[in-house]
């Protein structure tokens, strides 16, 4: 799972019947430091997260599970909305143990 | 997924019986612009796209998934026609 920042919409009135009903979004997916890194991807959203939003997503097969997981060709679909930026912390800041800033 | 746009078409007689009738496309990833990027994939249409269209290409074992699909030897599949792109900020 990684984090990406919501940055657009898609509208695809044709699309696959296992598609349909799906909102469609533009996500730029984010480093540690959430600047973005790599190319914006569409996700399929299941959560309801809109633009601007932070979220994380998933990708490979596993993306289709919250949907009918056998009928959902995606590869990348939002599965969170992260509550805000100042709730991702990582390295001297985390409060958690084991994980160190890399 | 990813935002493409078809270049051209496969045609191939000898192959997979899991992949006949299936329409084989080239297409090439592009930006959310709609500038292209390089490099092509082979993708199988399953929603009667055309020539030059913007499409959503799903990839790897999610591509199976899409309707048509159960079980066929296939790893990018067009799932989608895009009408419109609209990122505020891009």
């Amino acid at each position: 799972m990684q984090l990406a920042r919501v940055i657009g919409t898609v509208v695809a009135t044709v699309k696959n019947d296992s598609l349909e009903g799906r909102k469609l979004l533009v996500v730029q997916t984010l480093n540690k430091d959430l600047q973005p890194s790599g190319k914006p991807l569409v996700a399929v959203d299941s959560v309801g997260a809109g633009v601007g939003e932070l979220v994380f997503w998933c990708r490979g097969k596993e993306a289709s599970f919250p949907f009918k997981r056998e009928d959902t060709p995606t590869d990348c679909t939002i599965i969170g909305i992260v509550d805000s930026d100042a709730h991702v912390t990582n390295g001297p800041r985390a409060r958690w143990t084991g994980r160190t800033n890399e | 997924m990813i935002i493409a746009r078809i270049l051209g078409t496969v045609v191939s007689t000898q192959k997979d019986e899991r992949l006949l009738g299936k329409k084989l496309l080239i297409v090439r990833p592009v930006n959310v612009d709609g500038s292209d990027t390089t490099g092509y994939v082979v993708a199988v249409d399953t929603v009667g796209a055309g020539f030059h269209e913007r499409v959503l290409v799903v990839a790897g074992s999610s591509a199976r998934l899409a309707q048509g699909m159960k079980d066929a030897p296939v790893d990018a599949a067009i799932v989608g026609i895009i009408d419109t792109v609209d990122v505020p900020n891009g």
